[in-house]
């Protein structure tokens, strides 16, 4: 069999745990300690089988983040990935999708290539959900999003993929993009000796200037946000402790609807 | 000039176009100028329905097996060289909603807003409303540069509403050359069967989450909602973990429903989930800690453990 190579877009988040905030520009706070989003780690899980099911290849990473970020990387190369390149520039602050998509995918250009690319179908934090098919027109590859469930059958990528009504059996010739529903795949967690391996596995930091990717950021953005507000408040409702009898007040607000 | 050519990507379902297209046609048709909906090749069977709601042109796409995104994208390119150009294209943040627009912003090289539930024009300025944090705060985002805009609307965000329109000219379009882009073809297509009122259209929703324990409690969910004649959904949380399939999700990544009731058993009201659900007229909760954000939005919150109030709750409405 043929060593399969494989890219999987990364992104690395605010804790999700903690409250968001915005910064002076109205973009997502992203200064403080960020991690893998755990969208991701679906597709970095299904790219390791995916490799290992082919006899042999590679997974590589790539992740667009400030301040030379690589702490969710890490966490991703401890699971199994072999190397990533990351895209950190100033510049990139307050950049659109459509320009996230033009980075990721020159990053995976940069890669050389793939057989498959997999991305989640959207970020926990921006959840614009549109960068994995951009990115696909960009590379100018045929795409299966919301997939999930894969495999590789004779050079042939065979996917369930979403619909409102069920799901598609779907085929798709490669090299092609997937994106990757929560719950494709178990993700493993790193082992201690793949967290200490992961350590010393390559990430070459690059620029926007380096891909060749402009104009970027808000220069790029074909938006600009003209204003924040805060969404009207629901009134505050009753709030009670269960004594055991507590399924009473429900029925009774369930009568008082006029629904039961 | 102003916004005088909207185009919208519609779905059609069972011959019928689906109540997302309708919400985005009623709505294009408020901002002024020609509706025109972009579909598959079923199209043109709704040309009456369409039309009714403020539509004066259906382009039916036929894609065969293709996936719409690349397919209806294409097309919609091949139109705009060809010299229509429209200055707005909304799309139904729905699975196909989003692929066409993802590969339209890249072949006509313009930025997408997604998310969004509100669309103002005012002369050639278009902006659009998008809540973030869970809901809690609403961004207001405008285009700049040239149209033609892209934007994208959650479910519910429009009320559907005839205007008494002529059955829209129909126009079929055959789907452009795609080259190595159209290397994915549908072989079967499968519907999930579900009993009971669909989860986004049902008055009544009882949804599960994390705090029922495990997968075998869930079926306290699905008495509870089948004997209030509503539907079971669910949180996140337990799809991810396999419990209920994905079509049971509520939340910004699954369904948006806005029911007279709303009931969450064992849910904490993660971002994720809220912003599906905040919209209910009435909501429900249950859950063991009293700090839980859900309890933020709750009209009646019982501060309990719902394997002891959900029980009793089934039992005293069975005996009704």
């Amino acid at each position: 069999m043929r060593p399969m190579k494989v890219i999987v877009c990364v992104k690395q988040i605010p804790d999700p745990a903690t409250p968001g905030a915005l910064g002076a520009d109205n973009t997502l706070k992203r200064d403080g300690k960020l991690i893998l989003d755990e969208s991701d780690s679906y597709g970095v899980e299904m790219a390791l089988q995916l490799v290992d099911a082919a006899g042999g290849g590679e997974v590589s990473l790539v992740s667009m983040a400030p301040n030379s970020e690589t702490s969710g990387l890490r966490t991703a190369l401890a699971m199994g990935a072999a190397k990533g390149v990351l895209v950190s520039d100033p510049a990139l602050q307050g950049s659109d999708a459509l320009t996230t998509a033009k980075i990721l995918a020159a990053a995976v250009n940069r890669l050389g290539g793939a057989d498959l690319v997999i991305a989640a179908t959207e970020s926990s934090d921006g959840y614009t959900g549109t960068v994995p098919e951009q990115m696909a027109e960009v590379l100018g590859l045929p795409s299966v999003t919301f997939a999930k469930k894969i495999s590789i059958d004779g050079g042939t990528l065979k996917a369930d993929r979403q619909t409102e009504a069920g799901y598609d059996e779907v085929t798709c010739s490669l090299p092609a993009l997937v994106s990757v529903t929560a719950g494709v795949v178990e993700p493993r967690y790193p082992s201690f000796k793949g967290i200490m391996a992961a350590k010393s596995k390559p990430v070459e930091e690059v620029t926007a200037a380096d891909l060749g990717v402009t104009p970027v950021g808000w220069a790029g953005a074909g938006q600009t946000i003209s204003g924040v507000a805060q969404a009207e408040a629901r009134a505050a409702g009753e709030i009670i402790e269960d004594d055991g009898e507590a399924f009473g007040k429900i029925v009774a607000f369930l009568e008082g609807l006029k629904v039961i | 000039m102003g916004i005088t050519n909207i185009w919208v990507f519609g779905q059609i379902a069972n011959g019928a176009p689906t109540s997302g297209t309708l919400e985005l046609v009623t709505k294009a048709r408020s901002l002024g100028g020609t509706v025109s909906v972009w579909t598959g090749a079923d199209g043109g069977a709704a040309a009456a329905t369409l039309g009714e709601f403020g539509a004066s042109k259906v382009c039916a796409v036929d894609y065969g097996s293709n996936l719409a995104g690349v397919a209806v994208a294409s097309a919609m390119k091949a139109a705009i060289d060809a010299g229509d150009v429209p200055d707005l294209v909304m799309f139904p943040q729905t699975y196909e909603g989003r692929d066409v627009m993802a590969r339209l912003s890249v072949k006509i090289d313009r930025t997408v807003l997604t998310n969004n539930i509100d669309i103002a024009a005012s002369g050639d300025s278009v902006s659009v409303t998008t809540p973030i944090f869970g809901g809690n705060t609403l961004v207001t985002t405008s285009f700049t540069g040239s149209a033609p805009y892209l934007a994208a609307f959650r479910p519910k965000s429009f009320a559907p509403e005839a205007a008494g329109g002529a059955a829209a000219a129909v126009q079929s379009v055959s789907t452009p050359e795609l080259g190595a882009i159209g290397g994915a073809k549908v072989v079967a297509t499968h519907v999930e069967e579900t009993s009971g009122p669909k989860l986004d259209e049902a008055d009544i929703v009882v949804s599960g989450g994390r705090g029922l324990g495990e997968s075998g409690k869930y079926e306290m969910v699905e008495t509870l909602a089948k004997i209030l004649k509503g539907a079971p959904g669910a949180s996140r949380a337990i799809v991810d973990a396999g419990w209920v399939p994905y079509s049971y999700q509520v939340g910004q990544t699954g369904k948006v429903v806005k029911p007279s009731v709303y009931i969450a058993a064992g849910i904490s009201g993660a971002t994720q989930h809220m912003v599906g659900m905040k919209g209910s007229k009435n909501i429900i909760a249950i859950n063991k800690d009293k700090e839980a954000p859900i309890f933020g939005v709750a009209d009646l919150g019982i501060v309990g453990d719902v394997h002891k109030v959900l029980p009793k709750l089934i039992e005293a409405l069975q005996a009704r």
